[in-house]
């Protein structure tokens, strides 16, 4: 399927290009999130009842990761609240540029560049995720300090160096937008290179600098690229386009990924699986412990997660490529075996995150309208829905979907391990381990959906 | 490029495909004539079902008796419509015949505290045959992507890395 470029159509292109819709819709988040932080803040303290935890962990996260995600990769980062009252603050405007703005501008520490940061970001977030997502008072003193943060952090560093290095979720989403059918890329790289300005990078009275910190010239990948939007105001020769194009063909770059990247593919994986199993799986003391944070048996729980997704899921990952390295005799080395595989798993781990929070959407969707009708918890019924009884959704077929979900990653996950294999003259033999590690995963999470 | 290497792919994806509806529809277990009477006793407490899973075989007549130990809580097993609430001290009882084989997720019907959307349990009637028809399909599903899904890119080939 050949790309088809949206911003040929005057139409589209004029709606990306103004500013209006898109702080409109900015607007409309950033009112959201302060509903959800008040709510959580003043509501009732009831999980299930309370909009702060219904909205974010089961509406807004089912939305982000079956929908948004897989089919427009990083369109949400474009219109997330958390970054833009800093955004606003750092830039002094709303909507064009207008003077130097409030930021000191200055650059984000080298050595802190990359997604190791955003990676140990998320395993921290992660080790709290289960109390934060029951109780709403967590859930908005978390969100209130992610603002507070990427507040910080905007007046002091450049443009959005919160989102690129430090947002939990950011890394998360940027690497499964590798699959999306979506993409912003330069229409003939040689343009920007005779083009000496370089507006799209250093911004114009048309638009501000790429926020991202991205030449878009270089993007080969969705994986740090905001689509803001940015680029397409700023670039005076028309050189930029969002485009439709085949899911997954991130995937097939020449270049091997960063390590930093490929151990955030691996990482993922091991999250998705433990969270599987802690949330969905059968032990109930399991649950207990990963929700009483401090106790000796969140400690156990803490140690078993890092053990999971920093050593066992990346070793056997390790191991699986090494092995396949000695079958299909070549000389890889362990480092590029990593990153050479690992986008193949983007997928499966995409797949696997999708089908779990499926799962739980499924099973607490019929909370989200008792929530919103009564939203702090006063006995109100503003949508005459408030005492709509809990109706899990789906039924038996609920766990084959789930099911179904997970072996279509699978197969779309080995086909990109054997085409990376035969990228690397091993064929079929050089993939097999590395099918079989996909393989173990899958059937982990088989086990927690329908066994 | 061949006739037939064009069309495997969607030999690979038809194959999937029926094979999973092959897989899933096929009948487990023979349900017996007639089977036999089970009572269980499940109590409910802090976010856990005790046992997590009850295990019966298709035929039986099973009668589950929730008894709380805390809070109000529900039972309610997706896929046979069953559902019932206890108060702490005032146990409830449901009978139902296990006319289908399979596993069924047990969740807690009653917004019970923080931990209440993950309170569940497991009814498995006959032997649990779901998570290896399951990993069949996963097996098929690496054969699909590997072997039918896969293409040689048209043109020399790029050798990537050593060799």
């Amino acid at each position: 399927m050949m790309p088809i470029d949206l911003t040929r159509f005057p139409f589209v292109r004029s709606i990306l290009v103004a500013r209006g819709p898109q702080l409109a819709v900015q607007l409309a988040a950033v009112a959201g999130l302060l509903l959800v932080i008040a709510a959580g803040l003043l509501g009732t303290p009831v999980g299930s009842r309370n909009p702060a935890t219904v909205l974010v962990w089961i509406a807004w996260w089912a939305a982000l990761m079956i929908v948004a995600v897989p089919f427009f990769g990083r369109l949400w980062c474009g219109i997330c609240p958390l970054p833009l009252p800093g955004e606003w603050l750092q830039r002094g405007a709303l909507l064009r540029p207008r003077g130097r703005g409030r930021g000191m501008g200055r650059p984000w520490p080298r050595r802190l560049r990359g997604l190791w940061v955003q990676n140990a970001a998320f395993v921290i977030v992660a080790l709290f995720s289960l109390p934060v997502l029951t109780q709403p008072r967590l859930t908005a003193l978390l969100l209130a300090g992610l603002v507070l943060v990427a507040i910080a952090i905007s007046l002091v560093f450049e443009r959005r160096s919160f989102c690129r290095y430090l947002c939990p979720v950011g890394g998360f989403i940027g690497l499964y937008a590798q699959a999306a059918p979506l993409e912003v890329r330069v229409r003939d790289p040689r343009v920007c290179a005779d083009h000496t300005t370089k507006t799209c990078y250093t911004g114009s009275a048309d638009g501000y600098g790429c926020p991202w910190l991205v030449f878009p010239a270089t993007l080969t990948s969705n994986v740090s690229c905001g689509v803001c939007l940015e680029c397409l105001r700023t670039c005076p020769l028309d050189n930029v386009a969002i485009r439709l194009r085949p899911m997954g063909a991130d995937l097939r770059r020449s270049a091997p990924v960063r390590i930093d990247e490929a151990f955030k593919s691996l990482v993922l994986i091991g999250s998705a699986l433990v969270y599987a199993f802690v949330l969905l799986g059968p032990s109930s003391a399991l649950r207990a412990a990963a929700a009483a944070v401090g106790s000796p048996s969140w400690l156990a729980y803490a140690a078993g997660f890092l053990l999971v997704t920093v050593v066992l899921v990346p070793g056997l990952f390790l191991a699986a490529t090494r092995l396949g390295r000695s079958v299909g005799r070549n000389h890889l080395s362990a480092k590029e075996g990593l990153q050479r595989f690992a986008p193949a798993l983007v997928p499966l781990g995409l797949a696997a995150w999708a089908a779990f929070s499926l799962g739980f959407v499924l099973t607490n969707a019929s909370y989200i309208l008792p929530a919103l009708s009564d939203p702090i918890g006063l006995g109100w019924d503003l949508l005459g829905t408030t005492s709509m009884p809990w109706t899990p959704m789906g039924g038996t077929l609920a766990s084959w979907a789930l099911a179904a979900i997970v072996l279509v990653g699978l197969a779309w996950s080995s086909r990109h391990v054997r085409a990376v294999a035969e990228d690397l003259a091993g064929g079929v033999r050089m993939a097999i381990p590395v099918w079989g590690f996909s393989f173990l995963v899958t059937a982990g999470l088989l086990w927690v959906f329908v066994a | 490029m061949t006739r037939f290497h064009r069309l495997l792919p969607y030999v690979g994806l038809a194959t999937l495909a029926v094979a999973g509806v092959a897989l899933v529809g096929l009948p487990s277990a023979v349900v017996r004539s007639e089977g036999v009477a089970r009572s269980v006793r499940v109590e409910a407490s802090t976010f856990a079902f005790t046992p997590a899973t009850i295990e019966v075989d298709p035929g039986d007549r099973v009668t589950i008796e929730l008894a709380s130990a805390d809070v109000v809580h529900g039972l309610h097993i997706e896929g046979y419509d069953v559902n019932l609430t206890a108060d702490p001290g005032q146990p409830a009882t449901v009978s139902f015949v296990a006319d289908r084989p399979g596993t069924y997720r047990i969740r807690c019907s009653v917004p019970c505290g923080p931990l209440h959307p993950f309170m569940s349990g497991r009814l498995r009637v006959g032997p649990p045959s779901t998570f290896w028809r399951a990993i069949a399909l996963a097996f098929i599903a690496v054969a699909v992507g590997g072997l039918a899904l896969w293409r040689k890119p048209a043109g020399p080939r790029v050798r990537l890395g050593p060799a």
